[in-house]
């Protein structure tokens, strides 16, 4: 098995945890399978320093129980800032404003979601990255409902000192890799998944994007990766169910 | 010492209708469940609830004691979306006052503090203060000049939580990785009631765990009901983990009125003694 091409759920949690290079010794927090993936096998090969938790409240390294962290102090760490997110989006728009909570009138929605959880305080506090398991239209829209995350029209509007702490970093596909560079901080197709155009991805984006003259393709997990991820870290192959 | 064990009944009649009531646990973790499914055999209506929201919502909210909530999601943990609240929010039957989750916590706190509020960086810039326009912000009155919301105090008029053990006085244990915010709750609260696995002698509360484990004192609490499986559906490590399998039945129910009322009439009918006989 170990020997067959990645597939794209593989290529995904590649790039989930490329968004976590670099980031040193705070917590990682993925919401969903290929960015837990994802944070696990950065934490494996080039970010040994991540901290992950279990969802609950133990810190883990490895099968090993290294720490407490209730939701309490889940608060208090979004609060001193050592921690990177890679929430879901129900919604979300070219400056990165994401929407969790529903969708339509907020006074009386088309569908009650979540609600805001934690993406206020999240996206004020801290690094953000989104998981997006089906790129669509649906998803990446001209406007959300309800800005939960915030983006970065809005963090610009708040102004500093308040945005200081603002930063969405990635924001992972199953058909790309997309980012928002400076000077505009508009959504850019930073790279297309291997088997996908960028016709694709231009057609099940609701909004202009911004293009880049190259597009490269997203990288490919190395032998070692594949490895660890078909053998170690998903045996039972959880990640083929969020993206098949 | 006050002996302060009371039936669920006599905490319910503690309970005014239109006040402000405080649930503890988280999701579908730890939930007063038997004192959640008494509110909804009483009269009692215009509850505002105020939660990390779970089936204690759901039910409130589908069953019409509540007329408002207070929370920054309601969930039911493995099943992401809470059937019955997201009913009652689709048809316009509940008034949410929508949080981030700290922003939550936060005005538990100042609460707990005699506070009118604390600043806090959480919903800035984000939609939240344009679903509540009573929202302040608050400017550091310190060089840095920086603005805050001001996240005024969440005082409730009643806190009901549930824990795996207490003592006849009040003084309660979590047992579980997690003790939540029910401390919090409680002091934020002008009274406050304890559920329980299991009534237990003050003496042997550390037998049962270290004394951080001892959430509650009973300066803080004003009544405690022992109630057997009483979180049921929700998990109450290590006591028992979440029934998954009922829980689902619960979440299908919200499928049509039909199958909501055959629900209730299975489960939902009868005091908790019925309640825990149906379901085991």
């Amino acid at each position: 098995m170990s020997e067959s091409a990645p597939t794209r759920a593989e290529i995904c949690v590649l790039a989930c945890a490329e968004a976590w290079r670099g980031d040193g010794e705070i917590l990682a927090s993925p919401m969903g399978i290929i960015p837990r993936l994802g944070a696990q096998l950065a934490r494996l090969t080039f970010a040994p320093d991540l901290v992950l938790s279990d969802g609950e409240a133990y810190l883990l390294a490895g099968e090993t129980v290294e720490g407490w962290l209730p939701y309490r102090d889940v608060f208090r760490l979004v609060a001193r800032g050592r921690r990177h997110v890679m929430m879901g989006a129900s919604q979300l728009d070219r400056h990165g404003n994401q929407n969790i909570s529903c969708v339509g009138d907020w006074a009386r929605p088309t569908r009650q979601l979540l609600g805001v959880r934690g993406a206020p305080g999240n996206t004020v506090n801290h690094t953000t990255s989104y998981w997006i398991p089906r790129h669509s239209t649906r998803v990446l829209v001209e406007r959300v409902d309800m800005v939960s995350g915030i983006g970065y029209d809005r963090a610009a509007a708040l102004g500093p000192p308040g945005n200081r702490f603002h930063e969405i970093r990635r924001v992972v596909t199953n058909l790309a890799v997309l980012d928002f560079p400076a000077p505009e901080h508009t959504m850019r197709v930073r790279s297309v998944h291997p088997g996908v155009s960028l016709d694709e991805v231009v057609a099940a984006t609701g909004f202009p994007l911004n293009v880049p003259d190259e597009v490269p393709r997203t990288a490919l997990p190395s032998a070692e990766e594949l490895k660890l991820i078909r053998d170690r870290l998903d045996p039972g192959a959880l990640r083929d169910r969020e993206v098949p | 010492m006050a002996d302060k064990v009371m039936s669920i009944d006599e905490v319910i009649g503690e309970l005014r209708s239109g006040m402000t009531i405080g649930i503890g646990g988280w999701g579908s973790r730890r939930k007063p469940m038997a004192l959640v499914r008494a509110i909804l055999r009483s009269g009692l209506s215009d509850l505002t609830i105020v939660s990390y929201g779970g089936p204690d919502v759901g039910l409130l909210a589908s069953g019409g004691q509540a007329r408002r909530v207070v929370t920054g999601f309601v969930s039911l943990d493995s099943i992401a979306l809470e059937p019955h609240y997201r009913q009652a929010r689709q048809q316009g039957t509940i008034e949410l006052t929508e949080l981030d989750e700290g922003m939550l916590h936060w005005g538990l706190l100042a609460a707990a503090h005699r506070l009118p509020f604390l600043p806090i960086r959480a919903g800035l810039g984000s939609d939240v203060p344009r679903v509540n326009p009573q929202l302040r912000t608050v400017r550091s009155p310190y060089a840095d000049g920086e603005e805050f919301i001001a996240m005024p105090a969440l005082t409730l008029d009643v806190a009901l939580v549930h824990l795996n053990r207490a003592d006849r006085q009040g003084n309660g244990q979590y047992l579980g990785p997690d003790p939540y915010f029910d401390d919090l709750f409680c002091l934020a609260a002008a009274r406050s009631f304890v559920s329980c696995e299991q009534l237990v002698p003050t003496a042997d509360l550390l037998a049962g765990g270290p004394p951080q484990s001892l959430l509650v004192n009973r300066m803080m609490v004003d009544g405690v009901v022992p109630t057997p499986h009483g979180a049921h559906f929700t998990s109450c490590v290590p006591d028992y983990d979440r029934d998954e399998t009922f829980q689902r039945a619960y979440a299908q129910s919200a499928a049509s009125p039909q199958d909501w009322q055959r629900f209730r009439e299975t489960y939902l009918s009868g005091d908790e003694a019925h309640y825990q006989e149906a379901v085991s």
